[in-house]
């Protein structure tokens, strides 16, 4: 009895006022609410500010979607490995690499070069995992380590191969027209349209594969306890393989979208890296959920600061996202959704 | 009962002892000598670089080794102070020394903030907490324009007694090794006192640490605070040894950088900090008329010696020369302590905080 008292009081909430968290949420609304001000101060007609809004919010929504598709593999790869592949990057530039030359010298349609590219990153990534990270699990920091070698060889590979010219990759012909909104006569390229569609595509499989297949069934278990999962007698090597696949073909299905859509350059790889980090770290690495919502936190603040800083801050909006980060992490050093690692 | 014998040391293993301290005061005299031996071009391009860049790894060596830290934001208080310094003594006409006092006195401010930020974290996350400051700390020196933004701040002095660091280094060089030595038998110091013993205990298991009563986050966050000024007076006397600096000279591929001539040498002994960037600056220096894909073997390196010796070169210098001395005939069998420990992650308790 006197032991359940014990535990029933140490669980018993306390109140606290979360004063960081409060402080927080209070900057983002503030900031919201300037932003809805500059947007809707100056009416609703096609003098105002709202074209140029919707606009920038449909930019920060494809930037999201794009920042989700490269951001799911490498939380993918966390939560169940507990790897965190800061090669993710490189993988990322390099199926953005291979489907424009499948495309550009090839001839190959979008479609065929994307999932080659596809392939081609999970290829990549899996033989890493095989090779250098397999028997160092549970290391974490060294297997960091090595996959930041391994960027670094990557990185430079493909600036030998491809050279340091920013190049894009031509879109599908029936994605390549603007789209027209409706709305006071705008229009939208369909191209970064779809791209919000694949993500939220690839939100939905991932959802209806974790929870409704036996594969899914499977990487939850594994994600939960791998010793275990591994006793009840699943592969689990061939699990994580599985994952460490998908991760990576996800990380260049990010590349091949990011260069139609933006562009292919050396660099590429640890700005879509940190990217991707901040995306996963602000949701929780591991959770497939929190960095939809990180995706989306990211995109939105990084296109709002840009258009609506007063002008002799907006050189600082690059700023504001690792603030964020920095913030966030402060307060829930696991992320929003995150478990401790 | 007679006085007990003293062992008599083999003569084989005498020899080896006598050649290896030989061989280490032969190499010590060597880097005395550096700007007397070698050309003027060695000494500054070989000799300064790799001794301010030692004296930034070393900040991530003692944080990593000692703490289990291992950051990403050494590169950035090596900015904020080289940075503010340089700006000090080009734009606002201050004195090189002083200048350099109250960089690197902003590094250890800032230092303290992204420590006490960061000191929730541990492992991977510290990692990635340290490579946001990293970024933070880069697009606000390359937005801001009073830093000379992507330009950075040219013409920078060091102090009238050290002389032309371009024409003349020697003198430079001297100073840069006096400060080496002082970082690293002050580092080695702390590391022995009270304080660094309690910092290691929090590396090992920080849950046992706080249940001993040790706090956790303060340990964490001192220690940080403690390697900051390391970092900020490599960020000076890299402005000084190359009279420039900008917001590149600490971006993120730096930052790896840094990490890879810690990683090289070893993160576990203080001195492979400055082994790892004589190498990498060797290599930096020499291999880049060779070969185009320079970078590539430097991750090739990086993989093999991650993969290979945990240690770094340091540490598998050591191994050998365990190895080599118990092959020896006459030496007694040594206790089957590892040489080199494995990188230092906390394996107990994990995450618990």
């Amino acid at each position: 009895m006197a032991t359940q008292t014990a535990a029933a009081r140490r669980s018993a909430p306390r109140f606290r006022l979360p004063v960081a968290a409060s402080a927080a949420v209070l900057v983002g609304a503030l900031g919201l609410l300037g932003v809805l001000w500059q947007a809707f101060g100056a009416g609703w007609g096609t003098e105002g500010n709202v074209p140029t809004f919707i606009l920038i919010t449909l930019n920060g929504l494809t930037l999201a979607g794009l920042y989700f598709i490269s951001a799911s593999g490498l939380t993918l790869i966390f939560g169940l490995l507990r790897v965190t592949n800061l090669a993710h990057g490189a993988l990322f530039l390099l199926g953005g690499y291979v489907a424009l030359t499948l495309v550009q010298d090839a001839g190959m349609s979008w479609a065929l070069a994307a999932l080659l590219a596809m392939v081609a990153s999970g290829t990549v990534g899996l033989v890493m995992h095989q090779l250098f990270l397999r028997w160092n699990q549970g290391q974490d920091l060294r297997q960091a380590l090595i996959t930041i070698a391994v960027s670094l060889i990557l990185a430079d590979q493909m600036l030998a191969y491809f050279g340091a010219t920013p190049t894009a990759i031509v879109p599908p012909e029936f994605l390549a027209q603007p789209l027209p909104l409706g709305v006071y006569d705008l229009s939208y390229p369909t191209f970064r349209l779809a791209i919000l569609g694949a993500a939220i595509i690839v939100g939905l499989l991932f959802w209806l594969v974790y929870q409704r297949t036996r594969v899914g069934m499977v990487v939850r278990a594994g994600v939960d306890d791998t010793q275990m999962t591994s006793a009840l007698g699943v592969n689990v090597q061939r699990v994580f393989a599985g994952a460490f696949f998908v991760g990576s073909a996800l990380a260049g299905l990010g590349g091949v979208f990011a260069g139609t859509s933006l562009s292919l350059a050396p660099g590429q790889d640890q700005a879509f890296l940190v990217s991707a980090l901040v995306v996963v770290i602000v949701g929780g690495m591991g959770s497939l959920g929190g960095a939809a919502l990180g995706a989306l936190l990211l995109g939105l603040v990084d296109q709002y600061s840009s258009a609506y800083l007063p002008p002799e801050y907006s050189n600082l909006s690059a700023l504001l996202t690792f603030v964020l980060l920095a913030a966030i992490l402060a307060v829930r050093p696991t992320g929003l959704f995150g478990k401790a690692a | 009962m007679t006085a007990p014998t003293r062992p008599t040391t083999p003569p084989m293993a005498r020899a080896w002892t006598l050649g290896t301290r030989g061989a280490l005061a032969l190499l010590l005299l060597v880097v005395a000598l550096v700007p007397v031996l070698f050309s003027t071009f060695v000494t500054s391009q070989v000799g300064l670089t790799s001794l301010w860049l030692g004296i930034a790894a070393v900040s991530l060596t003692f944080l990593s080794g000692h703490g289990g830290m291992v950051s990403l934001a050494q590169t950035s208080l090596f900015g904020v102070a080289g940075l503010i310094a340089a700006k000090l003594s080009v734009e606002a006409g201050w004195s090189p020394v002083a200048a350099a006092l109250a960089g690197i006195l902003a590094a250890t401010a800032v230092g303290l903030v992204f420590g006490a930020v960061a000191s929730g974290s541990q492992g991977i996350y510290f990692l990635i907490i340290t490579l946001a400051f990293a970024q933070v700390t880069y697009f606000y020196f390359a937005a801001v324009p009073t830093f000379g933004a992507h330009e950075g701040i040219n013409g920078v002095r060091p102090p009238e007694v050290l002389g032309d660091p371009v024409q003349d280094p020697a003198r430079m060089y001297y100073f840069l090794l006096a400060v080496s030595l002082v970082v690293f038998f002050g580092l080695r110091y702390v590391a022995r006192t009270a304080f660094g013993l309690a910092l290691q205990g929090v590396r090992d298991d920080p849950v046992r640490m706080a249940a001993l009563g040790y706090n956790v986050r303060l340990h964490r966050t001192l220690g940080f605070t403690l390697a900051a000024p390391v970092a900020g007076a490599a960020g000076v006397l890299s402005a000084w040894s190359n009279t420039r600096m900008s917001a590149g000279s600490i971006s993120l591929a730096i930052a790896i950088l840094v990490l890879t001539a810690a990683v090289i040498g070893g993160l576990n002994r203080l001195e492979g900090a400055w082994v790892g960037a004589l190498l990498y600056t060797l290599c930096d220096t020499y291999l880049r008329g060779w070969t185009d894909r320079f970078t590539t073997w430097l991750g090739v390196v990086f993989l093999v010696i991650v993969l290979v010796s945990p240690g770094g070169v340091v540490g598998a210098l050591g191994s050998l020369g365990t190895w080599i001395r118990r092959r020896l005939p006459g030496e007694p069998p040594a206790p089957a302590v590892p040489a080199t420990a494995a990188l230092p992650v906390p394996v107990t308790s994990k995450g618990a905080l």
